[in-house]
């Protein structure tokens, strides 16, 4: 297969360019000089002021772009892409009590909602029961409160597990949300090859990010890994790992840096699973992903590119995948939620068009848009309308989804595709030679990479030298829209009073001796070394709650403290 | 506030008290002197354990579980958290606490945070003093923890009663490298995260370096080895009653007075140091040290100076 | 301004600050932003590290006796986490330390906060240097006093 350019075309085009410099450029440049002496992306790559065919030199069609739904994929996994549908638009969702996201819930499926996505508040996140003393004052804000599979019937209270998916981002307690989840499907008699959804379980990214660990590195990835191993024998629709670069993004990263750091999460868990004997053609094609898109329009574009092209590579190169579906990245994508700004919020509708828009060109398969008053608190109802409404717009008004990768060609977006990913690469080699990422995270590697980009970014902020509108360009004294957002009211009081009662009621009329005998088969299970799935699903119909669950891991396991690290 | 109701709040327990005579302590004045004083008074029952490890051996984690096996057996203890962040700008960012965090609210816990100060010699200064506080309030165990790279940190760990050095498997270069400061005079040899495999062979050097006597014997203690896993809460008791073998033996010989003795006189030539150098430091900055500078005579305006800084000085009254 | 440049050099005290992360989220990208800046200001900044309680916060600011309290929450707890905060220091005499809160707070919430004894609110977007001439300022009051 030949290059795109031959020789004699690129040197024309190079002659040109160069008395284009010359003799136009100049003209221009004296007249009017440039906004700012350089330009460059989030990912400090330096943007040229004009993209030819000369920097794409010996540009190989096939080896780089391909056909859609063929190796390298960086044109879609799909032959028709959003031509034959749609992606799926999948809100997160969860607030309060189990009665009110059940209400939620209901009110995104009568709005057109295909998909839907749990949000659970932070004592779930981190496994602890609403009646824990660190728990007051969290209970059921930042998501819904999940003590027991009690709640996670209301949840699913009239809604057909059969027929929608679920997303639910839970980390370390993931086996037990999704021994919930399995429990009240087989209790609305749905089988279990016809339960879908996913769970987050990711548990690199906690340490490297969103900070939400409870075991140590090494547990916890064999947690997850248990999960990932169930799922691929029992559950055949079910997504069990969603390798996360969204978090890594919002905790501050740039965009080179929260792809290079997903993909070597992903290469450890591969590593893993291997190691327990699975053949990576039967887990590969269930490995799904989660990136972030920000406001760096055509960079957040090459990076979604490149992360399939990546990741196609290591399955096949690496790993030896030799399926189709196996090299397959499948991603999720939510809007970025730290571009967002208190000041002048209603700007944040059009920010979150652009990152959907990004998210759309970049070939996602499932996408999130956040709600102007992100920057305040949990979506209103109106807000999160308003963001649904947003994806449908790009999706059946623009055009944009009439055509595969429609930006593929264009010089800038091509090259930037390739800069991207040669800057991943040195990241994962450099992770690569400290033993893959669990060593690299002890070490705090990625923490600080992230930590000092995100001080640095704030600091082009402050003097000027990046800029956000309403920030510190065109910013206004008196922001008097900002009280005219209407904001969520959450009854916090009441909803943790409607725990605690229901926890009460629980552990009162429980068998509470089979919930101990449960609780020590997990123990010696994990003793053993055993696959922790099958004694959590017992632990949970036998109404075991899930602060009494992790802390039986957490005898077993220990607990993560994080290094310092700024 | 009155220097001696903040030192009987802070005896009675007061943390808010002991918090603030600590400040105070941190650059000599007519009040860090009579309050050391009072406590030289009330002092010299504490033991002092200081502990230092390479980078990465998980000495914070070690500390926080060697913390609850100590309250377990009674002890109340004070931290001494010196924080290896350089200084910056003037600025610090301590996050040694971040690991002890957990013990923050145990009544019988006090952990203090001590950064590079700006002149020589002020880190050791203000680390010795929150000691003699520590001491004169009545804490049990007194810990003082660094990284021991530094000047400072060796200093401040040789007045320690009883030296732990941390280690972990594979590190048996460093442990070479490193001959030229602290980790071949500890009393215990911690050998931390030994749940992994390279750790026999790492344990095996130590025990070879003891045999050869690379590891100093001091005072006839035989330095103990001892292998632990923070992580997994494996060996922590061990060490602790080493700890309380140590003191028992130091106790029995004059070895716990005579540390104490060479603390307090090190502290004295720190103290010495500070009050020259900080007022020399002002006088040079203010223009003082030029208006007695006779460019043809060296010595006499050195002569000058000091009979000036030494007028200075008296007018902290130490009545 | 002569004042601010003796807080912060001068041979006396640095400036101290505990930057604290209340409550269960992990969200710890702006404490530590903010922690460094004040850091690059001259000051001594002590970092909790993430999921403190009120009774730890509180703790660590006694016994390192510092001069101001920067909470950071985007767990949407600041109302009940806040008020249990300052309780405590009240209860131990030392309700005197100024206390700053950051993070995403919805506006009707500001005016409670401030009710409860919080100092000052910084929202998502705030320049670092007015967090610094903040604490410049409040610290400074509280010298003269």
């Amino acid at each position: 297969m030949g290059k795109l350019y031959n020789d004699k075309a690129i040197r024309e085009i190079k002659e040109k360019y160069t008395a284009w410099e010359k003799q136009v450029l100049p003209r221009s440049l004296n007249r009017y000089s440039e906004r700012m002496e350089s330009f460059t992306t989030l990912s400090n790559i330096n943007v040229k002021r004009l993209y030819t065919p000369i920097d794409l030199p010996d540009y190989n069609y096939m080896d780089k772009l391909g056909f859609p739904s063929q190796y390298p994929f960086t044109r879609g996994i799909h032959a028709t892409m959003y031509r034959g549908r749609i992606w799926t638009m999948r809100m997160f969702s969860g607030y309060g009590s189990p009665e009110d996201t059940n209400k939620r819930l209901k009110f995104l499926i009568s709005h057109g909602e295909t998909g839907l996505s749990l949000a659970f508040d932070y004592p779930t996140l981190v496994g602890l029961d609403s009646d824990h003393p660190m728990a007051r004052g969290e209970v059921g804000i930042c998501g819904v409160a999940v003590d027991s599979l009690w709640d996670m019937e209301i949840i699913f209270d009239g809604i057909d597990m059969g027929e929608i998916t679920t997303n639910m981002t839970i980390n370390p307690p993931a086996p037990i949300l999704l021994s919930m989840y399995i429990s009240v499907a087989d209790k609305q008699g749905v089988p279990r090859e016809k339960v879908g959804g996913t769970t987050q379980n990711d548990p690199l990214k906690e340490f490297i990010a969103q900070k939400s660990y409870v075991f140590p590195p090494e547990p916890a990835v064999k947690i997850a890994m248990d999960l990932v191993e169930w799922s691929v024998k029992n559950l055949p629709k079910w997504n069990p790992i969603s390798i996360s670069g969204y978090h890594i993004r919002e905790a501050g990263s740039d965009a080179v840096q929260e792809l290079a750091f997903t993909l070597a999460d992903g290469i450890e868990y591969v590593r893993h699973l291997i190691d327990r004997g699975l053949d990576v053609d039967d887990f590969a094609p269930r490995l799904s992903f989660f990136f972030d898109s920000h406001i760096n329009f055509f960079e957040e574009i090459a990076k979604f590119r490149a992360a399939r092209r990546m990741w196609a590579k290591i399955m096949k190169e690496w790993f030896g995948a030799e399926k189709e579906r196996s090299m397959w990245m499948r991603f999720h994508t939510q809007t970025a939620g730290v571009s967002l700004t208190a000041q002048q919020p209603f700007n944040n509708i059009v920010r979150t068009t652009i990152e959907a828009l990004a998210a759309v060109l970049g070939g996602t398969q499932s996408l999130h848009t956040n709600s102007l008053d992100e920057p305040f608190r949990v979506p209103s109802e109106l807000a999160a309308k308003i963001a649904l409404r947003t994806q449908q717009i790009i999706a059946y008004e623009t055009g944009v989804a009439d055509t595969v990768d429609p930006l593929a060609g264009s010089y800038y977006i091509e090259w930037l595709t390739d800069q991207v990913e040669e800057r991943a690469w040195r990241y994962i080699e450099r992770i690569e030679r400290m033993g893959g990422m669990i060593e690299a995270v002890k070490k705090g590697y990625p923490q600080r990479e992230i930590a000092d980009t995100s001080y640095r970014f704030q600091k082009e902020v402050e003097e000027n030298k990046r800029f956000i509108v309403g920030v510190n360009i065109f910013t206004e004294e008196e922001e008097e829209e900002i009280r005219n957002v209407p904001l969520l009211d959450i009854k916090q009081e009441d909803i943790e009073r409607v725990q605690l009662d229901r926890l009460k009621k629980l552990r009162s009329s429980r068998d509470s001796n089979k919930v101990a005998e449960k609780l020590d088969d997990i123990r010696r299970a994990a003793g053993k070394g055993l696959n922790l799935m099958p004694y959590i699903l017992d632990a949970v119909k036998s109404l075991a709650t899930l602060g009494e669950i992790m802390d039986t891991l957490r005898e077993v396991y220990g607990e993560w403290r994080e290094p310092p690290i700024y | 506030m009155n220097i001696y109701k903040l030192f009987d709040d802070a005896k009675r327990g007061s943390k808010r008290s002991l918090g603030r005579l600590l400040s105070i302590l941190e650059s000599p004045s007519n009040e860090s002197f009579r309050l050391l004083k009072e406590f030289v008074k009330h002092g010299g029952k504490s033991h002092v354990i200081g502990i230092t490890g390479i980078p990465g051996s998980g000495k914070s984690t070690l500390i926080s579980k060697m913390i609850s096996a100590m309250r377990r057996k009674g002890y109340s203890i004070a931290i001494v958290a010196i924080d290896p962040t350089s200084p910056y700008s003037q600025g610090a960012l301590l996050g040694d606490r971040l690991r002890m965090q957990e013990h923050s609210t145990d009544p019988k816990v006090f952990i203090r945070s001590v950064s590079t100060r700006g002149v020589k010699g002020g880190l050791s200064l203000a680390a010795l003093s929150m000691i003699e506080a520590f001491d004169a309030v009545g804490y049990d165990k007194i810990i003082v923890e660094s990284v021991g790279v530094g000047q400072a940190d060796i200093d401040i760990m040789n007045t320690a009663h009883t030296l732990l050095v941390i280690t972990m498997p594979g590190v048996g270069d460093e442990i070479q490298a490193l001959k030229a400061g602290i980790m071949e005079i500890g009393d215990v040899y911690v050998l931390n995260k030994s749940d992994k495999p390279e750790a026999a062979k790492t344990f095996e050097y130590l025990k070879f370096a003891l045999e050869t006597g690379e590891l100093e014997i001091k005072h006839g203690w035989t330095p103990r080895i001892v292998k632990t896993s923070a992580i997994m809460g494996m060996g922590i008791d061990q060490v602790v009653s080493i700890i309380d073998e140590h003191y028992n033996y130091i106790r029995e010989n004059s070895i716990f007075m005579d540390k104490l003795r060479d603390r307090r006189l090190f502290m004295l030539k720190l103290l010495v140091e500070s009050l020259f150098l900080d007022n020399l430091d002002d006088m040079y900055r203010s223009g003082e040290i030029e208006e007695l500078f006779k460019a043809n005579d060296y010595y006499t305006s050195s002569i000058k100076i000091i009979e000036l800084l030494l007028k200075k000085i008296r007018k902290i009254d130490n009545s | 301004m002569e004042r601010t440049a003796n807080l912060l050099r001068g041979r006396g005290r640095r400036i101290k600050v505990l930057v604290a992360k209340l409550g269960l989220d992990g969200h710890d990208r702006g404490a530590k932003v903010v922690a460094r800046a004040l850091r690059d200001a001259g000051m001594e900044v002590i970092y909790t590290g993430i999921r403190q309680t009120p009774e730890q916060v509180v703790s660590a600011a006694l016994q390192e006796d510092v001069d101001v309290i920067g909470v950071s929450i985007l767990s949407g707890a600041h109302l009940n986490l806040m008020k249990r905060l300052i309780d405590l220091l009240k209860k131990e005499g030392a309700d005197d330390i100024p206390v700053f809160l950051g993070g995403t707070i919805p506006i009707p919430d500001i005016p409670k906060l401030k009710e409860i004894g919080i100092k000052e609110v910084f929202l998502p977007g705030t320049h670092l240097n007015l967090i610094r001439d903040y604490i410049l300022g409040v610290v400074g009051e509280r010298k003269e006093h």
